[in-house]
Parts: C-alpha cells; structure tokens; sequence
C-alpha cells in the first residue's frame, strides 16, 4: 500500500478536548489535582446502609446545585432525573467546549461531520424503578414526558447529540465494563472509515443502589471495610476483598490530527487504535469470569493493531477492580508483553481512587491515563501495601507507583474487561 | 377562585416549561401555549399532570385537548375546583 493510500485508510487521530466527572473530582483542572493528590473519592453511603447493603461504601460524583443551574435549564432539571445522564451531559459538554469546537444555534444546520459514541450502562436504573410503582398503581399518565429518553439506552447521546447539533452518528454502547473503553475504539474506526471527522465518545454510568443492588447481592463488592471507606478500593492487594462501586462519566473528542491542526486546536495526545474482542465465555471463561486467552488475544491483537511492541509501553492503566482476579490480569499482561519482574512497565489502578465506575469505569480512566501523557506524570496506586505475593512473584513491587512522580512517558496501554467475556484495550501516546 | 388566582397559579405552573421568559410578560386569555409562549408539546402532558397536581383535580383526555389557550386551560381548571 503506498503512503499516500495507507494516509487515507489510516489517519492519524489526536484527542483534542476531555471532561470528567469522577466521584473525586469534576472538570478536567479539579481531576487532576486529585490524580497529583492521591484523593479518594470513597465515601460511606448512609443510604445503602439503611438498605442493608453488604458493600455500604462507594465512589459518587457530587453535584452541587451550583454546577447543575451552570449546566441545565430548570426544566431540564425538572426533566432529567438520571444521575447517569446528569453526568454524562457535563462530561460532555466540557469536552466539546475544552476542544474549542462551536455549538450551532438551533437555526443552524447540525455539524454533519462530527459523531456522538456514548455508552452507558444503567444510567436509567432509578428513573426505571419510580415509574414502576406509578405503572403498578395504574398511574401511568403520571410518567410525563420525560420517562422515555431517559431511561432508553442512548438517553446520553440523545442529549448530548441535542446540545451540541451534531449531525453524525449519534448512538450509545453498551458492553458492561468494557464501555467506555470500547466507545473510544469505536470512535477510532468511525473516524478511520472516514464517515466522520470529529468523535465526542465516552460512556456514563448512574449513582445509587438501584444500580448497584445486582453487584452486592453477587457478593463482589468489598463488605469488609465500611467503617474505612478510603481503604476500601484495594486494586493489587493481597487483601482485596471486592470492588468499591462508582458512577460518573469521562469524555472525550478525538478527531483527525489533519482536522486538529487545521483548526489550531490543542493536541494533549495521540491515539494508535487498540482491540476489541470476547472470550466468547470458553476455556475457563464465562458470563461473568474472563476467558484468559480471550485477554492475551486481546492485549497482543492491540499491540498488532498500532504496530507496537511490547517494549514500547511505558505503563498500563489496568481493569484491575480489586478482586481476587487482579493477580492473573497481571499475570497476563506480564505474557502478553512478555516481560517481567523489574523490566515490567509502571502498572497502576485509578480505581483504588474512585472505585469501580462499571460502564463509565474505562472512560474516566482514559481520561486520566491522557492528562497523565500530556503532563509527564503518574498518580498512585492507592491501598497495595500489602502487594498481592502472586503480583510480587511477577513483577518488582517498585513497578506500581505509590506516590505521584514525574514520569516519562510515552505510551500508555488502557485495558477494561466486562461481563459478558467481553474485552477492550487502547494504546495512547505522548505527541 | 377567581379568574384571576387561577392565572396566576396557572402562570407558575407553565413558566420552567417556557425557554423564552420574556413571553411570559405578556400572558392574556388568547394566548397560545404552544403558538405564542412556544412550549414545546411534548411538555404538554408534564403540565396537565402538574395542573392536576396544584389544585387537586383530574383531567380526562377529551379536556386536556383543550386546553391549548390560557383561557380554555382556566376555564377547564375552575369547572372542576367548582365541581
């Protein structure tokens, strides 16, 4: 293929505006400081515990009424009650506004060149459960107008392709704990397709305990360490008992470096692409435990895809949610890099921060791997003082960053895993 | 209720409902919710639940239709508080 052709198939894409919303933080200046400070976001939830919750801890995003009238008009306010979409709007609209791209007036034709991917996992959970009780008592009128695009999966992108007229694609994924990361490689190949020049992706997830019932009557949250929220979240640990649930969401707009150097927009990283795939629930895997062949394909199939090694990745931003999986995601890392001990890259876990945000999980964390690019930093991995012996038999302990430092950084790999075998990793890199 | 206490509370009931708040300024009895005050009619429904609501009546489908005009919602409204 010659270069000019390879151009075309193969742009070079750049993320060029970024927004969160994170239980330790919103907004992209707040977020950073709490990676640099090590800030927990992990609160003990008085609510859960009333409902007799195992796990009475978790990560959520607080939003002052300040911050909602900044963002939303009153009836809007009125109207959309998913804590899951609150999120995501912000979260979006700060990218678009951090990328410096404009908003058409609503007697201006939509920007039919820039898309909306944005996942979601239950965002309407709770809007679901209020309306249940008017359905039942034969009330349905009661619902108003609002019930349905709030509680339909693409309720976010549906706002979010509203507020800011787009006029691509506009459509919202789904694939649990992979989302949010999947939603930036869908991106990735809509803008490699051609069919787009700009992508605002990411993904959001609702607060609360109708979202996050289904996890503790599983027993996979952490029950043990109520009475010390902040210890709670032990990703690496020998004594992670559990993941601590969150909400929030992460944006961000990718667009062509072309389209990004032709506007002279802000560049704060490229993105090489990445992989995709299931461990379609054989060998070992299931609907809720990964195939781990599944995650080594998946690991090696992103390396393939951006034509990197190995040896080129400087850190990962694991899935590692606290489990007792933590371990083997390591061990596989460890394969699939082939490299071990001290030669292992930095690997760290921002859920030991924020908990484990499910479907918005793999967004805030890209959001954070980027700034960390663009600023040549690492923040900590919290809560691993006690590193899992399977983890120190594999890699040199000083390999998990425990204070923030500066870094030199390069590229950093981003994976997340997801029920449903499902798997999703992304390759950044420093421009 | 006269007429007028009605307005009002009518008034306060539509108002998150209108983006344009000046138009608000200016509500008579002819005036349209949709035409002039620009109520998106999806919102329609929200505001016959709310009506419902404020003063403790219900509103069955035939007369929810009607009430387009500030005039005709009021009317509607005191027919049923009377009845």
């Amino acid at each position: 293929m010659d270069t000019n052709k390879q151009k075309i198939m193969n742009p070079r894409i750049v993320v060029t505006g970024m927004g969160v919303v994170a239980p330790n933080a919103i907004g992209l200046k707040e977020f950073k400081q709490a990676l640099e400070n090590g800030t927990s976001g992990i609160r003990f939830m008085p609510e859960l515990a009333d409902l007799n919750f195992g796990c009475q801890v978790a990560g959520q995003p607080s939003l002052s009424e300040a911050l909602l009238d900044q963002y939303f008009s009153p009836l809007e306010r009125k109207t959309i009650q998913a804590s899951g979409v609150l999120y995501g709007i912000i979260a979006g609209i700060q990218a678009w506004e951090d990328a410096g791209l404009s908003i058409p007036s609503k007697e201006e034709d939509p920007d039919w060149d820039s898309a909306c991917i944005f996942g979601a996992g239950l965002a309407g959970a709770k809007v679901m459960r209020d309306s249940a009780y008017l359905i039942d008592e034969g009330k349905t009128k009661r619902l108003g107008s609002s019930s349905v695009q709030q509680v339909m999966s693409s309720g976010v992108s549906a706002h979010l392709g509203g507020r800011l007229g787009l006029g691509n694609q506009v459509t919202t994924n789904a694939s649990a704990c992979s989302t949010g990361t999947e939603s930036i490689l869908l991106a990735v190949d809509r803008i490699r397709m051609g069919r787009a020049k700009r992508v605002l992706c990411g993904a959001c997830d609702s607060s609360g305990p109708y979202v996050w019932a289904g996890f503790d009557a599983m027993r996979v949250t952490n029950r043990r360490f109520n009475d010390q929220p902040e210890k709670a979240s032990r990703p690496m640990s020998a004594s992670a008992r559990g993941f601590v649930p969150g909400a929030g969401a992460g944006a961000i707009v990718l667009e062509t470096y072309e389209s990004a150097q032709a506007r002279g927009a802000k560049i704060y990283a490229e993105i090489l692409g990445g992989y995709v795939n299931s461990g379609g629930q054989r060998t070992g895997g299931t609907m809720t435990a990964p195939n781990t062949q599944g995650i080594l394909h998946c690991i090696q199939g992103a390396l393939a895809e951006t034509s990197i090694e190995g040896k080129d990745i400087d850190a990962i931003s694991g899935h590692l949610t606290s489990t007792m999986f933590d371990p083997i995601e390591v061990e596989y890392w460890c394969k699939a890099l082939e490299r071990w001990g001290n030669d292992f890259p930095y690997i760290y876990s921002l859920k030991s921060m924020i908990g484990h945000c499910l479907s918005a999980a793999g967004a805030i964390e890209s959001v954070a791997v980027i700034l960390q690019l663009y600023h040549q930093f690492l923040h900590p991995s919290l809560n691993c003082e006690d590193l899992h012996p399977d983890i120190e038999k594999m890699i040199n302990s000083t390999r998990i960053p425990r204070q923030t430092s500066p870094a030199k950084l390069n590229i950093i790999a981003k994976s997340s895993f997801g029920f449903g075998d499902v798997n999703s990793c992304v390759i950044f890199k420093k421009m | 209720m006269t007429v007028e206490e009605i307005t009002a509370k009518l008034r306060s009931i539509i108002e998150p409902y209108v983006e344009e708040k000046e138009l608000l300024n200016n509500i008579m009895p002819e005036t349209d919710l949709l035409e002039d005050l620009k109520i998106n009619s999806a919102n329609l429904v929200d505001i016959i639940i709310d009506v419902e609501m404020a003063f403790d009546i219900e509103i069955d489908d035939d007369a929810a239709e009607q009430m387009l005009k500030v005039k005709d919602s009021v009317a509607i409204i005191q027919e049923r508080i009377t009845a």
